[in-house]
């Protein structure tokens, strides 16, 4: 317990009237970091449940273990098989090179070594320059850094193309924290998913180096569209002629933003969230559900010039971002729908919306992130109406 | 007197502005602010359009029947706004081609019947006048902020003068895609309305709900 001790020893001077008071939020981070909070409801109604904030935000990071692996797997993978083309540059490949280790997109180990050197260049960076701004808000506000920003940043680096250049990576994690939830109080007040905000931002900042055909798997020279943008122009039959199954897309092995390839690796997550009571099921089956029956509808209408509509749910499923998305963004509880009714609709809301971007907005062969912001937007006047329809409701029954 | 009018003139840039206080003319500030020689143009079009409305309002204010004076007052904004759109077509074609409608729409600025409304129905003409240009310039320092900002970070270049120079053009630079899209000035103008906040906290509005705090017994 000596660290314990340490930690009783110097609190004195972090709390009101201590020498280091301004610095408070960032003792409080470490110090709950590392132990359980200590502040307990004090006031009634007593709810007590060992589900604490902490608890939550640590378990949404367990969640994404599947997908941190696949991310590693597949970000290797692609890039070895690219490499075996197109040959190797740049500092990564000079260590794999001198430890020995090789391209060969048949060895896991390569595989993952090769992923991790792009992965965590992207998640330290994120983590340093959002976590910079989130300390210097939690300092000046006097309000606690707490764990939601691992999540956000874990998430955030999932999204990221695995080419995207660091100074890039800091501007949109900065971007997210700060316009997408310190401007608004914080964890908890946040009414977008600060995650999803800095890509956004990205997005439409820097179309090159967040969209279009080379941005996908890290090696020179090589170019590839995605999944989706291959069935935008050709239609879903396509990709079966490039060798690409659904199983493929279903397991992850297949070009795309680091973390969203495996639909599978999500969906273990999903097991895991929904276990543990942390995602709300009404809001997957009404995404699901939004998605399904917006795309056989589409497949029913049909088009000659738009081979789009006929793309069928399960692919709609496995391509692009939208399992990872489903599982770790819709099921967010802060930006989502607060009533039972309401997460119903704002599932659906999102499935409906992310078809309709695919498939009738030719500008963006991918929808999920705009879909869920759009839906984080239309959250709140969901919940207004579905109290509202309640209040009417039981007002009628007195009359 | 001349005090006053020192006043009026220098109010509206800062602790009065028409666009961080009082939240008038947002689109035209949205549309226009992409590139600043644009911007200016647009500025100097306002202030005038406001200035002489103000002016010419005041001198009718006491011929101006109560029931009909909104739309006296879009007569005189709109004749104003007439005339400086074809003296741009004259002398600033090419500019007038980018601004394109929202010359016109000058019309609808909030700040032009803002201040007629406001102040020109109550005040002299002298007056009326100073407050105008007051208001155009305070409303011409923002549109200058976003411009500037969106200009050099959205295509490095201030004025049409490269002064960062672009990946395209074989710089360093690469440009920030969003500033060229009207929403970035959203951000924009809220940061600016932020930092004003920060400085002059008497700007700060009232919260509209009362957070409780419950004791704990």
């Amino acid at each position: 317990m000596g660290l314990r001790n340490f930690f009783d020893k110097i609190e004195p001077h972090f709390e009101k009237g201590g020498k280091w008071e301004k610095y408070f939020p960032m003792y409080e981070m470490v110090e709950s970091f590392l132990y359980t909070p200590k502040t307990v409801t004090t006031v009634a109604p007593h709810a007590r449940s060992y589900v604490d904030m902490k608890r939550i935000m640590t378990y949404v990071v367990i969640a994404t273990i599947p997908c941190i692996l696949m991310a590693l797997y597949n970000t290797g993978y692609q890039a070895n098989l690219a490499i075996a083309e197109f040959g190797s540059s740049g500092w990564r490949a000079s260590i794999i090179e001198g430890l020995g280790i090789g391209f060969n997109a048949a060895n896991p180990v390569a595989n993952m070594l090769h992923g991790l050197m792009y992965f965590l260049p992207i998640y330290i960076t994120t983590l340093v320059a959002g976590g910079v701004f989130e300390v210097i808000f939690a300092t000046v506000r006097k309000h606690e850094v707490n764990e939601g920003f691992l999540v956000s940043s874990m998430l955030y680096a999932l999204i990221m193309p695995a080419t995207t250049p660091l100074w890039q990576v800091a501007l949109g994690i900065i971007f997210g924290v700060v316009i997408g939830k310190e401007v608004f109080g914080g964890t908890g007040k946040n009414f977008l998913n600060p995650a999803l905000t800095g890509r956004a931002f990205l997005y439409f900042a820097y179309p090159a180096q967040m969209s279009g055909d080379s941005v996908w798997v890290p090696v020179d020279g090589f170019t590839g569209a995605t999944a989706l943008a291959v069935s935008a122009s050709n239609g879903v039959q396509h990709l079966a002629a490039m060798g690409m199954t659904w199983w493929d897309a279903f397991l992850g092995f297949i070009p795309g933003s680091m973390g969203e390839t495996s639909t599978v690796a999500a969906f273990l997550g999903l097991l895991f969230l929904l276990a543990t009571k942390i995602a709300n099921y009404r809001m997957v089956l009404g995404c699901l559900g939004g998605m399904i029956g917006f795309s056989l509808l589409l497949n029913w209408v049909g088009s000659d010039s738009n081979p789009m509509f006929a793309m069928p749910w399960y692919w709609h499923l496995v391509l692009g971002g939208y399992a990872f998305g489903l599982v770790f963004m819709v099921t967010e509880p802060v930006s989502g729908a607060h009533t039972n009714l309401g997460r119903y609709i704002y599932g659906a809301l999102i499935g409906f919306m992310v078809v309709m971007i695919r498939v009738i907005n030719p500008a963006f062969p991918e929808g999920m992130m705009l879909a869920i912001l759009f839906g984080n937007v239309f959250a709140p006047l969901i919940d207004y109406f579905v109290v509202q329809a309640n209040i009417k409701r039981r007002a009628r029954r007195n009359v | 007197m001349a005090h006053k009018r020192k006043e009026m003139l220098i109010d509206p840039l800062v602790d009065n502005n028409p666009i961080t206080l009082q939240v008038l003319g947002i689109c035209s500030a949205l549309a226009v602010t992409s590139s600043l020689k644009v911007a200016v143009v647009m500025a100097i079009a306002v202030t005038l359009v406001t200035a002489f409305s103000s002016m010419f309002i005041s001198m009718l204010r006491n011929h101006i029947p109560g029931s009909i004076r909104i739309i006296v007052q879009m007569v005189i904004i709109a004749s104003l706004v007439i005339l400086v759109d074809q003296m741009l077509k004259a002398y600033a074609f090419e500019i007038s081609k980018t601004l394109s409608v929202f010359v016109g729409l000058i019309i609808t600025n909030c700040i032009v019947m803002g201040r007629a409304e406001a102040f020109a129905m109550k005040n002299p003409p002298l007056d009326s006048f100073i407050d105008g240009i007051g208001n155009g310039l305070g409303y011409g320092l923002i549109l200058m902020l976003v411009g500037t900002i969106r200009e050099l970070f959205g295509s490095g270049s201030l004025f049409g003068v490269t002064i960062l120079e672009t990946v395209n053009n074989g710089g360093w630079y690469v440009p920030n895609g969003l500033l060229l899209l009207p929403p970035s000035a959203f951000f924009i103008i809220g940061l600016i309305i932020w930092a004003f906040r920060s400085w002059k906290t008497n700007q700060v509005e009232e919260r509209e709900y009362k957070i409780q705090t419950v004791e704990a017994h």
